[in-house]
């Protein structure tokens, strides 16, 4: 098991130096000043853009040699530091990640894990079940085809905009402030539902299909054909598959998160969200390079600890794992 | 494949996880052909492809109007002069949308490509030659693995400011090979431990030539279900590139319509035309697509087929 763990966690640690450096090498490779791109945008006149110009040079460091900046890059990080927004005068790029988080971690964590659950069961009640099958699977099929921004602006055109039964946009009445009382919970329970349903959807399709392709696999088994040789009731049968079946699509949980959080970014932009989706959207349109960077870091950090949240799991689910003999 | 990882990775590793149900040297080509006929997901997804590709390639020729030009219909819902109404600003939708839907089978093709050719070089180098070459090239996949495409995507798209269809494309290729190369190299793993493959070994071949000559035939019919898997995957990545608005600015694309769309209101002015036309688009091509692949599959291999 500590094998298992220590490994995973190695290549987690590459991935995330890798990722790091690939996030401070970009915008250092790329051709032109990323600077005086922002400043122009800014349409300064020529003597402020050249006390910005030596601002933002100094305040990110670029008049150091690369080496001391790759360090002071790290250094940065490991304070918390990402530098100022420019889209968001004022206003410190790790300051507005972290505003943002909460509301991105309260559609995606649910989301994940409801969909997760409800896809494995869908999924292998579907399986070998003909009736269910030739319903279930083509709806999954097209949900998992459905890109997330389309089904997101659907539910927002039928059941915001004709049929008034939830709201457009926002994560709660622009009349209320966040605090913990019925009125404000109520309000943004309604607001958050919407989104979530777009990426529960969407997600739910490609577990239910991966379950139902798995559990036809294991009825296929020496071991199910055994049970059955041996008059061992169909549920009994089901239930072992099930169990083998759940080992693989945890390990395409890993997989699936990548595309779950591009998923939020852009359910976010329909619905307004005020998450890291809404901010990136912010950022490209006004060519703020150091929020889109530090939003970069913050997407791989929470991918890589839920990676790791998911191996301790599977440790839990596969007793492989820990007698040393390698998992799945 | 980030948009569509969830289910192409689950989809292939799910159904096609032993090899020895895809040796199309085992099946007679006519008796393929008959069970490819019956079956009838094969038949609705090719033929919804075929459908949506003769639109892509023939649909910009039934209109004469240009995809980014202004016209004086404002809003328009659809109609005999504007077959699926205008845009707020005017720009004619059904021309919008043939133009994009042409630009999403170059882009699924072309990334499609690039992340197949990828898989496979990694995939069966790692498969085959194991040992250090294994572990560095198991090291690099679960690396690029972890790292969401999308992440990765939108930090280099925003710098880079793609010019054209063909970067995008390939832009999307070098970062979506990943879970191919992992399910082809546990594909290539199995197969190496063979014994035509031992022979072959024997008689001195190279490597790579056994490679080519010996394990890539006995997978085909798995490769080239991967390569469906990441054409639509690749469809959707770009919609969701295009949508936040880091695709080539002057190529149509559906995912740009949805863009314009939200950014200006169609959704709070009800111009259902606008946003339902792309998304339907999309949809239906990877639609089809995951269809054919499901046909495809079950036709490759008889376990899956209904007794």
């Amino acid at each position: 098991m500590r094998r298992y763990l220590a490994r995973k966690l190695l290549i987690y640690l590459l991935t995330f130096f890798v990722a790091v450096t690939i996030d401070w090498a970009i915008p250092r490779l790329m051709p032109g000043d990323p600077i005086s791109g922002l400043i122009s945008r800014l349409q300064a006149d020529p003597t402020a853009a050249q006390e910005m110009h030596g601002y933002f040079t100094k305040s990110f460091g670029l008049d150091e040699p690369l080496w001391r900046q790759y360090l002071n890059f790290w250094a940065g990080l490991a304070h918390g530091d990402l530098g100022p927004s420019i889209a968001y005068v004022g206003s410190s790029v790790s300051g507005l990640i972290r505003a943002a988080i909460p509301y991105t971690l309260a559609l995606l964590v649910p989301a994940i894990v409801l969909s997760y659950i409800a896809g494995n069961r869908v999924g292998a009640l579907a399986a070998r079940r003909k009736v269910l099958d030739n319903t279930a699977l083509p709806a999954a099929y097209l949900l998992t085809a459905t890109p997330y921004m389309f089904l997101a602006l659907m539910l927002a055109y039928f059941f915001a905009f004709r049929w008034q039964v939830f709201p457009v946009s926002g994560a709660y009445d622009f009349s209320l402030q966040p605090e913990w009382s019925v009125e404000f919970v109520r309000s943004f329970v309604v607001h958050w539902f919407l989104p979530f349903l777009t990426l529960f959807l969407v997600s739910f399709g490609g577990w239910a299909i991966g379950m139902r392709n798995l559990i036809i696999y294991e009825l296929e088994a020496d071991y199910a054909n055994y049970l059955q040789a041996l008059g061992a009731p169909n549920r009994l049968v089901r239930k072992y598959a099930y169990r083998n079946a759940v080992l693989p699509q945890m390990s395409g949980l890993a997989l699936a998160l990548g595309a779950v959080v591009g998923g939020a970014l852009v359910t976010e932009i329909v619905f307004g969200y005020p998450g890291v989706g809404t901010l990136i959207i912010t950022a490209i349109q006004n060519r703020d390079y150091f929020l889109l960077q530090g939003i970069f870091l913050f997407i791989i950090l929470g991918v890589l600890i839920a990676n790791f949240v998911v191996d301790i799991a599977y440790v839990i689910v596969d007793p492989r794992t820990r007698t040393g003999l390698q998992g799945s | 494949m980030a948009a569509a990882e969830p289910s192409a990775e689950s989809a292939v590793a799910g159904t096609l996880l032993d090899p020895l149900a895809v040796e199309p040297s085992k099946v007679r080509r006519g008796e393929a052909l008959t069970v490819a006929f019956r079956n009838r997901k094969l038949i609705f997804g090719l033929s919804l492809l075929s459908l949506l590709l003769l639109l892509a390639v023939v649909g910009p020729l039934l209109t004469d109007l240009d995809p980014f030009e202004f016209y004086d219909a404002l809003g328009q819902p659809p109609s005999s002069e504007h077959w699926l109404g205008t845009t707020s600003p005017g720009q004619d939708v059904y021309t919008q949308f043939v133009h994009g839907l042409r630009a999403s089978f170059i882009v699924g093709a072309v990334a499609g490509c690039v992340a197949a050719a990828l898989g496979m070089v990694v995939g069966f180098a790692a498969g085959y030659f194991g040992g250090v070459v294994d572990d560095l090239l198991s090291m690099l996949t679960n690396v690029v693995l972890v790292i969401p495409t999308i992440a990765v995507l939108i930090i280099v798209a925003a710098y880079l400011s793609v010019g054209s269809l063909l970067s995008e494309a390939v832009l999307i290729g070098v970062t979506s090979w990943p879970w191919a190369a992992r399910a082809i190299r546990a594909q290539t793993f199995s197969l190496a431990s063979r014994d035509f493959v031992s022979l072959a070994r024997l008689s001195g071949q190279g490597g790579w030539r056994i490679i080519v000559k010996e394990i890539a035939p006995n997978m085909s019919s798995y490769l080239f279900l991967t390569f469906i898997l990441l054409f639509g995957g690749s469809i959707l990545i770009c919609a969701t590139l295009d949508f936040l608005g880091l695709g080539p600015s002057q190529v149509m694309s559906l995912g740009l319509m949805l863009n314009v769309a939200v950014s200006n209101s169609a959704l709070q002015l009800g111009m259902w035309w606008w946003f339902i036309t792309p998304g339907v688009a999309i949809t239906a091509v990877v639609f089809a697509l995951y269809i054919t692949n499901v046909g495809l599959d079950e036709v490759f291999n008889p376990k899956l087929r209904r007794s």
